[in-house]
């Protein structure tokens, strides 16, 4: 096995029990090098567990982890050399710059001379005016920021981000993604959790989605939008003072001079075009919604049952 | 080994940033106990035979801050690392738990020194003691500041809030340090609370040191020095045990 099949993360019957609590409940899941991959799920599903676990933050009550190749609990140092980790929580150490935790940060992984790729950091990061302020001083948007260069001190093949957006103004979420694309498209495998699915839907390739500690949805993000089943149809009218009967049945609403019509496969689309022709109505404009991820969310979090 | 000095480095930095609580309260603290007790007492308690109050008393302090601030410095840290999550930091570096625990150690031993030289120094101005056998005062304040850093480790680990490790500090640390000897010798006591005092390792510790500084002491110093290193050892392996199942840091 030449060295880039090594799956960059590879679960493996991974299980977490907190008392009676059913955290993870037999997670599978191989993630390739390069890709950029989102983990979503609901409050509570497992992902922070999933991470925290792949990290070596908590031992798995049963089945195994690898990071490129290296068991997190038997080979934990080549396994966290080859991992950063963007924790959820915003935490920072109060005794220090921002510099100063970098540099120390660096310090763990074995980096001594490390100054260029911290500054380097701290530009793409928008973070070089504050390079000398006391962690402290920093806004909660700041402090996420140095979690995300803390996280890449060691420049880690592979990059997880738990909720790196969450508390971060629409600009610096923009240079943050910017950024990461960057790493990604240098090579770096990026597995990210956010709440923000619209995200998710335009930077990852590849999802999985969690739901009390069991994966309910793998596939890519074109494939996971295929399984929207429903769509809908809007038609812009000239004046319509009711809604034609025909349609009314279908599920359709009138707001105004838009009629919104769900359906489920585009060879309905005329037929349903029709209906509004044979009532009297003039057809201005037509637009067949694009389906999301939050739809596809929602389905699927409905679908996989209580 | 240089994510141990990297450890090492910061969780040195840490109380020397903010060495006026870390290091100049405890000086305080001791210098304040040296005038009053120094003054009550001087001429009416001669522990040891030419050797004044004051003088007695000295080595006493100096071992008390060695000890309890080594034991301030790893607990306080690690609870604090611990309660407001930045421990991750030094949980996700491929740091051994080893090197881990060697860093803790050797910072609170070096804090428990500097204390310890602080209030030396400092008690010069009181009374000049001399030091008789330097080997064995050394060899006494780095063992007790070990064990009561690896202490500091344990309670550091195990409390999940700050008043647990109060209670450790207060509970254990503090009457097991009064009752040692610092403030008088166990010759003055009756005959049931020297027994007591025996079992008391914070007791060998002191009167270890003391016999580094006056060539003499309640107990024979080989007898406190096996005491206090395997007192040291057993507390050493209950650490690296909790550390090595990643007991409450790792879940
Ligand atoms: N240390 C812990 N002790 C007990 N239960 C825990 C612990 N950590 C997590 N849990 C429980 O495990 C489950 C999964 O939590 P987890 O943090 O992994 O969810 P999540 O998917 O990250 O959610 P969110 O989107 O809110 O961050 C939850 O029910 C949570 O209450
Ligand atoms: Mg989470």
């Amino acid at each position: 096995m030449s060295p880039s099949d090594v799956p960059a993360i590879e679960v493996r019957q991974a299980t977490k029990r907190f008392g009676s609590l059913q955290a993870l409940g037999g997670v599978d899941l191989e993630i390739r090098q390069g890709e950029f991959f989102a983990l979503l799920g609901p409050n509570g599903a497992g992902k922070t567990t999933l991470i925290s676990a792949l990290a070596g933050l908590q031992r798995l009550s049963s089945g195994s982890i690898r990071v490129m190749g290296h068991d997190v609990v038997s080979d934990y140092r080549a396994a966290r050399r080859a991992l950063g980790v963007v924790p959820q929580e915003l935490v920072f150490d109060p005794f220090f710059s921002v510099r100063e935790l970098l540099r120390i940060q660096s310090g763990y992984f074995g980096l001594r001379r490390n100054d260029d790729w911290v500054d380097e950091l701290l530009v793409s990061l928008d973070l070089a005016s504050k390079a000398d302020t006391n962690m402290r001083a920093l806004s909660g948007g700041m402090k996420r920021r140095v979690l995300v260069a803390q996280a890449l001190v060691h420049r880690p093949p592979v990059i997880v981000l738990d909720e790196p957006t969450a508390g971060v103004d629409v600009e610096l979420r923009q240079t943050l993604w910017q950024f990461i694309r960057r790493l990604n498209a240098d090579g770096h495998t990026i597995v990210l959790t956010t709440h923000y699915l619209e995200e998710a839907e335009e930077l990852c390739t590849r999802i999985a989605m969690l739901k009390a500690g069991r994966i309910v949805a793998l596939d890519s993000t074109a494939g996971i939008l295929r399984r929207v089943s429903q769509r809908v149809l809007r038609v812009r009218v000239e004046a319509a003072a009711a809604l034609p009967l025909a349609l009314a049945g279908l599920g359709a609403e009138l707001e105004a001079d838009l009629i919104r019509v769900p359906f489920e496969t585009h060879d309905q689309i005329e037929g349903l075009l029709g209906r509004v022709r044979e009532a009297g109505l003039r057809v201005q404009e037509v637009e067949i919604s694009r389906p999301d991820l939050e739809q596809a969310f929602i389905e699927i979090m409905q679908g996989a049952g209580a | 080994m240089s994510g141990f000095r990297t450890l090492l480095y910061k969780e040195t930095l840490r109380f020397w940033k903010v060495s006026f609580q870390t290091v100049g309260a405890p000086v305080l603290t001791s210098v304040l106990y040296l005038m009053i007790f120094g003054h009550v007492l001087e001429g009416r308690l001669q522990p040891f035979d030419g050797v004044s109050y004051t003088g007695f008393l000295i080595p006493g302090l100096v071992m008390m801050s060695v000890l309890q601030n080594a034991f301030a410095n790893s607990s306080s840290s690690l609870i604090q690392s611990k309660i407001t999550g930045n421990i991750v930091f030094v949980l996700l570096p491929p740091i051994s738990w080893f090197e881990f625990f060697s860093a803790y150690v050797v910072a609170s031993v070096l804090r428990g020194v500097v204390v310890g030289t602080g209030v030396w120094l400092v008690s010069l101005g009181f009374a000049s003691t001399g030091v008789a056998h330097p080997l064995w005062a050394l060899a006494f304040v780095v063992l007790g500041a070990g064990l009561l850093a690896t202490l500091g480790v344990i309670a550091g680990i195990w409390a999940d809030k700050f008043d647990q490790l109060a209670a450790f500090q207060n509970f254990l640390i503090m009457p097991l340090t009064m009752l040692s000897g610092v403030f008088y010798s166990i010759h003055s006591l009756p005959p049931v609370w020297q027994k007591v005092s025996h079992l008391n390792p914070f007791f060998f510790m002191i009167d270890g040191f003391r016999f580094g500084i006056f060539g003499q002491s309640d107990a024979s110093p080989w007898l406190s020095l096996a005491i206090v290193a395997s007192a040291l050892l057993a507390l050493v392996a209950i650490s690296l045990a909790m550390l090595r199942s990643g007991y409450k840091l790792r879940g």
